[in-house]
């Protein structure tokens, strides 16, 4: 394997812009793909795995799947539930940074982060973090890697913290008009009801509950709604963390608006889809930019231009300059030779 | 006393004392400045009381506008600046440095709004830690990170420290419980890292402010997340007549899929300080004590109890008491959590020690803190959040007599050495600060400690703030490497 790193290394070390990619499963996502691919499959497999400490490290091109399915056997998953988008790699899932269905509740793929492996720049190895939950020694680099879209190094390693696989599911699906279900998400998730996930869309309202048998049991009967057959509930949350229901068809833009989950409902052109309590919200539809920026702001969150649409206005929202002169002297430290993902989180970056 | 370091170079150029202090004076109200040195010895040392400073003045700001100015006064003139909460950190975070500012916030002491529905809590960096919990009462909500200070430490302090607490197995340390922050840079510029959203553009700046132990930026406002209170819990004491064995059933306990609430192990020693401390009717034969925290829906914990009573049985526990009441499960946590002052009731002094371990190798480095123990001719009593890993051991000794405090240290270092030795990391909550700057060598290559470096320099270019704490500089290493440790 430490030929694999050899190659990385003088990749880097000529100094010319690399687009590092593992499955390719988010070519779409950020801006433009700029420079000469370094491909990260062939650095591959999981390193270890101590499921009584909830930790699994695994190079960086260890498809996700393959993982997960290590992950099975111990009847342990990533509670953050990453979308695989197609043959997506752990690398790219670090790199990404995004979460799924469970995010609001479950917590982040940054949560889960417990180290990191770079190649910086200079191509030199770097460790941050480690394979334990609690470590505060040095800055949290590890976790400022998850969702860096590349731009500061290449992963090579990554451990995570894994969770059990919840005892019992359930869903529950409610007739809910976008307001009440706003307001309902908010208020079961500040009672101790196991709740999982939420998704609403089109006036219903479907709530994913995880937990102990007894909990489960007790919260059915609380919360009342028509409860969904397993195998149908899986295969919902299943194609809502791939993106795959009819929602997320065609080529429609579709933009990504993170916000505080009790913000009211937003009048936008185009549909939407809500997950995450309120706090994330799926816009189809070529609205405006600037507006759309602008509403997101407002409310206490931004806009992302996920898949399609015209990136010329940016795909993520801008940042104010004195975060954005953090962000240059960060990558000038990690990357001063600008080889990593040049553009792809921002122009200046 | 040992004095923390302070390049000569820089103050050479640092302007005289009289001259800041006049500056500063114009900034502040006259009781917000103390520059005497009977007003300055409060402020000499935090919860590390083994290191003390005197700091050229104490700041005591009552709102943003005077710590921009003082930052704005300090960074013209290049004066180091300490931020301060509540001063109970282990690790010397907040020690003063010699001719520079220390910044208390003990004044922000405002919970500015608390939102049910989006179970949030805003409030100023002086807020104690228990004070949210007991606000977010009325809603049935609480702050989730319970480090044992919590009585006393500010949310402040635990964004600089990371800090964890008895319970972050399955709430997770302040890192995952803190959405946004308000940061003065010591340039005096204001930003804001995070939001009320689930998630920011651009890098995660807030993972790398959590935990960074006052080297970034000045903490001026904090939202915190707030959890819905359980409606139950609950909690196992079990006794073991081997350390290995209660090791073993915690990782038993989480191979059957359970995160308990809290999971804690005490050996011996440990034990006997906290019973006569607390009396809470620990068992004072068994080698270790595991407390093991089920919370949830009534049902939910009864059947949580009942499978992990079983595991706890079948891995060796010769003896298991299920806490009644509340009033009892407060009462098995309140020795737990008074166990670093049960500790210090029976010696002169003690420091604690805060390595990571990987859990399997529990006995091991046990076996190994017993051996120095004995070479080193000081007791040591350990505490173990098992459930994470994060152990601490207690080394008493007694300053008074000539070398016990070289060798408590000494001895603290071989612990943190052992810590790396076996994949895990010197410190799990408390910090680096000034007590463990050293080892950060043994953790970290020259590279990798460059690259801190160079993310405190992105925040604060002009090595202003909290400078020499936790990232050590390439001549601490290679003192260090002539112990034959460092990278």
């Amino acid at each position: 394997m430490s030929d694999g790193i050899e190659e990385f290394r003088s990749r880097i070390l000529e100094r010319k812009p690399l687009r590092l990619r593992g499955g390719g499963s988010k070519d779409f996502y950020g801006g433009p793909l700029q420079g000469e691919m370094l491909d990260t499959r062939g650095y591959s497999g999981i390193v270890g795995y101590e499921p009584t400490e909830l930790v699994i490290t695994a190079r960086a091109g260890t498809p996700l799947a393959e993982l997960e399915s290590a992950l099975a056997t111990r009847r342990q998953v990533l509670a953050c539930e990453p979308p695989h988008f197609g043959a997506a790699t752990v690398g790219g899932v670090v790199a990404a940074g995004l979460s799924g269905p469970r995010r609001a509740t479950a917590g982040s793929l940054r949560d889960y982060v417990l180290g990191v492996k770079l190649m910086d720049g200079e191509g030199r190895e770097l460790n941050f973090g480690g394979q334990v939950m609690k470590n505060v020694a040095g800055f949290d680099v590890s976790r400022l890697i998850a969702g860096s879209l590349g731009t500061l190094g290449l992963i090579l390693e990554v451990s995570l913290k894994v969770f059990p696989l919840p005892v019992a599911e359930a869903t529950l699906r409610f007739e809910l008009p976008q307001d009440r279900a706003l307001d309902a998400m908010n208020r079961w998730a500040g009672q101790p009801v196991p709740l999982a996930a939420t998704c609403w869309q089109d006036d219903v309202l479907t709530l994913r509950l995880c937990g102990a048998q007894a909990a489960i049991t007790a919260a059915c009967e609380n919360l009342g709604g028509e409860r969904i057959a397993e195998p149908d509930a899986t295969s919902f949350w299943a194609a809502l963390r791939e993106q795959t229901t009819a929602f997320f068809a065609g080529d429609a833009p579709l933009w990504r608006l993170s916000l505080p989950s009790v913000t009211p409902p937003l009048d936008l052109p185009g549909s939407q889809l809500i997950e995450w309590g309120g706090a994330q919200r799926w816009l189809r539809g070529a609205g405006d930019v600037a507006s759309l920026r602008e509403t997101a702001a407002k409310a206490g969150g931004h806009a992302t231009l996920f898949r399609g649409g015209d990136k010329n206005g940016g795909v993520f929202s801008p940042l104010p300059p004195a975060l954005m002169e953090v962000h240059r002297r960060l990558k000038q430290s990690f990357d001063p030779y600008g080889v990593f993902n040049p553009g792809r989180l921002y122009p200046e970056l | 006393m040992i004095n923390n370091e302070h390049s000569a170079d820089r103050a050479q150029d640092v302007a005289s004392r009289e001259a800041l202090l006049a500056e500063l004076a114009r900034v502040l109200p006259v009781e917000a400045l103390l520059s005497a040195d009977e007003d300055l010895k409060p402020y000499e040392c935090d919860g590390l009381t083994a290191y003390r400073a005197l700091p050229w003045a104490v700041a005591l700001p009552q709102n943003e506008d005077q710590v921009v100015a003082v930052l704005k006064v300090c960074h013209a003139r290049q004066v180091p600046v300490v931020a301060r909460g509540a001063g109970t950190g282990l690790s010397g975070g907040a020690t003063p440095v010699v001719q520079g500012v220390v910044l208390s916030l003990a004044k922000f002491m405002r919970i500015l709004e608390i939102d049910p529905l989006a179970r949030l809590a805003r409030v100023q960096p002086g807020v104690r830690n228990l004070a949210i919990s007991e606000a977010a009462a009325t809603y049935c909500l609480y702050y989730a990170p319970d480090p044992s200070s919590q009585i006393a430490c500010t949310i402040g302090g635990n964004v600089a420290e990371n800090s964890g607490g008895v319970h972050c197995l399955k709430y997770g340390l302040t890192l995952h419980n803190v959405a946004r922050l308000r940061v003065a840079l010591m340039n005096g510029e204001v930003i804001e890292i995070g939001s009320h959203a689930l998630d920011d553009p651009g890098y995660d700046l807030l993972a790398l402010m959590i935990g960074s132990e006052g080297m970034l930026g000045v903490v001026l406002e904090v939202t915190v997340k707030l959890t819905p209170k359980p409606r139950t819990a609950q909690v196992v004491m079990a006794s073991f007549d081997s350390v290995i064995d209660a090791g073993d059933a915690v990782a038993a306990i989480i191979a059957a899929g359970i995160i308990p609430a809290g999971l804690e192990m005490m050996d011996k020693l440990a034990t006997a300080a906290v019973e006569d401390f607390v009396h809470a009717g620990y068992d004072l034969t068994a080698a270790a004590i595991l407390l093991a925290e089920s919370d949830g829906a009534a049902e939910e914990v009864a059947e949580e109890i009942a499978t992990m009573s079983v595991l706890l049985e079948q891995n060796g526990a010769r003896q298991l008491r299920i806490s009644q009441s509340e009033a009892e499960r407060l009462k098995y946590w309140a020795g737990r959590k008074a166990a670093f002052p049960a500790v210090g009731r029976i010696t002169p002094d003690y420091m604690c020690m805060d390595g990571t371990i990987p859990r399997k190798h529990l006995s091991h480095v046990l076996t190994r803190i017993a051996e120095l123990s004995a070479e080193f001719h000081l007791r040591c009593a350990n505490v173990f959040h098992a459930g994470d890993g994060n152990l601490h051991p207690l080394i008493m000794f007694d300053a008074r007599n000539p070398g016990e405090t070289e060798r408590a240290i000494a001895f603290g270092a071989k612990i943190l050495e052992l810590s790396v030795d076996v994949g895990g990391t010197i410190t799990g909550e408390h910090g680096v600060g000034i007590e463990k700057v050293k080892q950060m060598c043994v953790q970290f290559s020259r590279e990798e400690l460059d690259k801190f470096h160079a993310v405190k320099a992105a925040f604060d270019p002009l090595t202003l703030l909290n400078p020499g704490k936790a990232v050590p500089y390439p001549r601490h290493c290679s003192e260090y490497r002539l112990t034959g440790s460092a990278k």
